[in-house]
């Protein structure tokens, strides 16, 4: 073996050096993303339950006399085309908006973990099937395969749960037997097939909690790209049915009077902008709680 | 000759005296400055080397060896700076030259030779290409000509079927080979001063004695000075005039190599050359220096090398000792040198 | 030099399955339908006549395998049925709109490059430094914009407010194309680059660190010669692999950016076929989308072989 040498081994000392703590975990207060995102998904959750009490208008409640106002000390962004309130929709629309987007995460991540743990635990002709499988469903852009299955299924809430599953889990299965080939290989597992554990156990006991971290990442922009989905196809008229509150309508809506009134189409789409902001610095607040040696 | 002067190890140029050095390196610091704390790398280095002399600097990892000699070719890594000192070029201070005068010193004048050829040529450029890009942006060659010098310089480092392996990629050389093609880039532009960072290390043994003559003789064709780093002594021995031995980022111990060799004044160089395999000697007892360098963040106050000194005594640990003439023409940093090293003791 | 790429037969081979896959999902796709198939495609308004012939036409009387191979013998004939709403075969109206989106496609991919490149070089050449901080900040806000709505923005402040572009259309001639297609592509682009730059970023920065360029800057290069020459194409080559799983994301882009800008391509053709209930155009843009992203895959190995010469997935075939 030879002993690194040269400016590299400079360099290494020099890093040493500069960053002490680079191994230690850092509490949760001082993980910046982290709490950033907690504090924006936290408010947005907030106002979401909260919408029937703070919303000053009922979000479906048309009002002819009054459509298409500007912005008010009445109606803090105005009124659309059928006299209805954009703020309370807005507010409205956040639970829509997020409740589709952090339950149509739950059918891929458990459907996929599972299929991607045992494809990569047991390998052999199970693991050769399952990954042809995802291949073939990778081929489909998600947008594409998503708006063919919405169509299928038929609009709704449920089809765009369905549709999101088919379509989703393969990126779970995929990232989770890559996590359990190279986990299966460490020590503490090889220790525990020897010491006689059955597969199951090792796979849920030992694996399991290892390999779900990263998941548990891939899911925080999996919810992200599920919203845009989501307001994408109320934006193409196959999401949620008026007259509900969702984002992505009130942006259809809004662009019919985007050179009188654009606002109409500006602020949902911020909203958008600010919550996958939240989930993501979330994400990367938990990538780093969750393997801080792995960082890039 | 003034006591400052004599403490600076030089590579003679064989007449005494009268010639200017051509490189100049005065009390210099390296180091990573965050905030008001400063980790020093390299700590009040200095020595001159003469035209067409070779110069070596000896040390083991982490020594700052390496980064002495970035620091010349301009190429400290992201968060190392000069701390303190400075390094002349022809009595000219580098921090004086413009950026655009000092990139036009860097071919022309000072080339580099990197340890690991394998990753200090660019993977996706033809060797050839990378050759001729220096001579092409210094000499305003055209590409034709260029490209005819990369096959003449190919075969000056006695690379077989230049006119064909000056199309061929890095990765589809043997490592000899592609050495051989940093030599002949860095030689390319003829400089007048060659930095050699551990040009050998990463090469077989048999390849790396080829490879270090061919480096001598063109060094002699070209008439270009040699600032060669290793941890080496075995291949200082054969390259080199002049010796400089640094520790944790000092020098410890200066002067010809000859006699460093026969005699050393500092217990760090003396644990060198009983560590280091002799080929004169093959059966002789090798000892290893025990212990590890030190830390650079958390030096200790007293001399850097005393934790791992056999004849460490108590004031070791609590002063620094400065480099001091022990011999005409060399130096040493140790309390204890004139007792440990008298003359003609073995 | 080409014998690097004779990977690509036994690439194209293996490619095989996968497209088999597709055309079965696609196949499926008409079963999934709540009901008679061949009622379901047809509609509600549709003649038992009409019905029946379909019915025929798909086996619907015979196994299923045996409706798939008939579905693969209709499909190797470019018979993918007829479109109800233009009373014309699927694959000539599909075949029309495809060039539309593949300039989108392509134009959009320009776009991106042009914006990513410099953007990831001014982020690398001082990470964590002010200009750093702000490239990071336009991706992880570009990430989070919807791609629809980053579009209705460009139109109200380039072609609503600023009148430079036009609001939306194709055009007559290749210039009209060009004028007309720029903001869909910009669209595309903005919503594409964060993941270019992140990417290139990354890389860059490792190259900056490495020792070529360390060797480059000593025979005296420096700023954009440097960068041209010794640390683009080596920080480009794992973003093209980025960007070639990305591009699938880019074609399902582009199907609601056409509906935003009203471009006559296959997005407008599928979301037409949705309104209209039009399900033998369905199944063939979709059809045509998997099948096309599948030989966007193989084209990057290609163009990754061709950039970086120590890659020879010829030689890791053979093992």
């Amino acid at each position: 073996m030879s002993t690194p040498t040269g400016i590299l081994a400079e360099y290494r000392a020099q890093r040493a050096v500069s960053k002490p703590a680079s191994r230690t975990i850092k509490p949760w207060y001082q993980n910046m993303p982290l709490v950033a995102g907690a504090i924006v998904v936290g408010v947005l959750v907030l106002i979401a339950v909260l919408a029937p009490v703070i919303a000053p208008y009922d979000p479906i409640a048309q009002n002819l006399q009054e459509t298409l106002q500007s912005p008010s000390s009445e109606h803090w962004l105005g009124t659309d085309k059928f006299g209805r309130d954009v703020f309370s929709r807005l507010i409205w629309g956040a639970r829509v908006d997020l409740r589709v987007g952090f339950i149509a995460v739950i059918i891929p991540f458990t459907f996929g973990t599972i299929i991607g743990g045992l494809a990569g635990y047991f390998g052999g002709w199970f693991d050769i099937i399952v990954m042809r499988i995802v291949d073939v469903f990778f081929a489909f852009p998600f947008f594409v395969m998503i708006i063919a299955l919405v169509f299928i299924f038929g609009a709704g809430e449920s089809s765009i749960y369905l549709a999101i599953a088919i379509v989703s889990w393969v990126a779970y299965a995929k990232i989770v037997r890559g996590e359990v080939i190279v986990a299966k290989e460490q020590d503490y597992v090889v220790g525990a097939q020897l010491g006689g554990m059955s597969h199951m156990r090792i796979l849920f006991r030992h694996i399991g909690p290892n390999v779900l971290s990263q998941a548990i990442i891939y899911a925080m922009s999996d919810i992200v790209m599920d919203i845009m989905a989501i307001v994408a196809l109320g934006y193409l008229g196959l999401g949620i049915a008026p007259p509900v509150a969702e984002w992505g309508s009130m942006i259809l809506e809004g662009q019919e009077f985007i050179t009188t009134h654009w606002m109409q189409a500006t602020v949902p789409g911020l909203i958008v902008v600010v919550t996958s902001l939240g989930v993501s610095w979330l994400g990367d607040g938990l990538s780093d709680l969750l393997n801080p040696d792995r960082r890039k | 000759m003034s006591n400052a002067t004599a403490l600076r190890p030089h590579a003679e140029s064989g007449t005494f005296g009268n010639a200017e050095p051509l490189l100049t390196v005065s009390n210099l610091s390296l180091g990573v400055r965050r905030g008001s704390n400063e980790t020093k790398i390299v700590d009040d280095v200095s020595f001159d080397v003469n035209a067409k002399n070779r110069f070596g600097i000896v040390g083991e990892s982490g020594s700052g060896k390496s980064m002495t000699l970035r620091a010349i070719a301009g190429l400290l890594p992201r968060g190392v700076e000069i701390l303190s000192g400075q390094i002349a070029y022809r009595g000219r201070d580098l921090a004086a030259f413009s950026a655009s005068e000092r990139r036009a010193l860097m071919g022309p004048e000072i080339a580099m030779i990197f340890q690991e050829p394998m990753t200090a040529l660019n993977p996706v450029k033809r060797v050839g290409d990378q050759i001729a890009e220096g001579p092409r942006r210094h000499l305003e060659m055209s590409r034709k000509e260029a490209r005819e010098l990369a096959v003449d310089m190919m075969a000056k480092t006695g690379i077989p079927d230049p006119a064909r392996r000056v199309r061929a990629y890095p990765h589809e050389l043997s490592g000899g080979l592609r050495q051989r093609v940093m030599i002949a880039m860095a030689l390319s532009c003829r400089p007048k001063l060659l930095l050699c960072d551990e040009p050998t290390t990463a090469l077989d043994v048999t390849v790396q004695h080829q490879v270090l003559r061919q480096l001598e003789d063109l060094c002699d064709d070209f008439g270009a000075a040699l600032v060669f780093v290793t941890h080496d002594l075995a291949v200082v021995n054969q390259t080199c005039s002049d010796l400089a031995v640094m520790y944790a980022g000092r020098l410890v111990e200066s002067g010809p190599v000859k006699d460093i060799f026969r005699d050393p004044r500092h217990p760090y160089t003396r644990g060198l050359l009983d560590s280091a395999p002799d080929f004169d000697r093959p059966n002789r007892e090798l000892l290893a220096i025990p212990g590890f360098p030190v830390n650079l963040a958390d030096r200790p106050v007293g001399c850097s090398f005393a934790p791992r000194c056999s004849f460490a005594q108590k004031s070791c640990l609590t002063r620094s000792p400065s480099l001091e003439v022990v011999a005409p023409g060399r130096t040493a940093a140790c309390f204890r040198t004139e007792e440990l090293f008298q003359e003609g003791s073995e | 030099m080409l014998h690097r790429l004779t990977f690509i037969p036994s690439r194209l081979l293996q490619a095989v399955p996968v497209v088999f896959g597709v055309t079965l999902i696609v196949f499926f796709m008409a079963h999934l339908l709540p009901g008679d198939p061949a009622q379901a495609i047809l509609g509600d308004k549709a003649t038992p006549d009409a019905v029946s012939a379909l019915r025929t036409q798909m086996g619907l009387d015979k196994p299923i395998w045996a409706q798939y191979f008939l579905f693969l013998a209709h499909l190797a004939q470019g018979d993918l049925g007829m479109s109800f709403t233009y009373q014309r075969p699927v694959t000539e109206i599909v075949l029309q709109a495809i060039p539309v989106t593949m300039s989108l496609v392509v134009f959009a991919l320009t776009l991106t490059l042009v914006i990513s490149i410099p953007l990831a070089a001014i982020a690398a050449t001082a990470p964590d430094k002010p200009r750093d901080f702000a490239v990071r900040t336009f991706t992880l806000i570009g990430q989070g914009m919807p791609q629809f709505w980053v579009g209705i923005m460009l139109i109200l402040l380039l072609a609503v407010r600023a009148r430079i572009f036009p609001v939306g259309g194709f055009g007559e001639t290749i210039l009209d194309h060009v004028y007309y297609l720029f903001l869909p592509a910009l669209t595309l682009a903005i919503s594409l680059s964060p993941t270019a730059i992140r990417s290139l970023r990354t890389s860059t920065i490792s190259v900056l660190g490495s020792d070529y360029v360390s060797t480059a800057r000593s025979k005296g290069a420096s700023g954009v010669p440097l960068f041209r020459q010794h640390v683009l194409r080596n920080a480009a080559i794992p973003t093209v692999s980025v960007i070639g799983v990305h591009l699938g994301y880019l074609v399902g882009g582009s199907i609601v950016i056409e509906k935003v800008f009203a471009i006559p391509g296959l997005g407008s053709l599928m979301l037409d076929a949705i309104y209209a209930r039009d399900f033998p155009t369905i199944q063939a843009v979709t059809l045509f989308v998997g099948i096309f992203v599948t030989f966007v895959g193989i084209l990057t190995d290609v163009i990754y072989t061709l950039m970086d010469p120590r890659v020879n997935l010829a030689a890791k075939g053979r093992a």
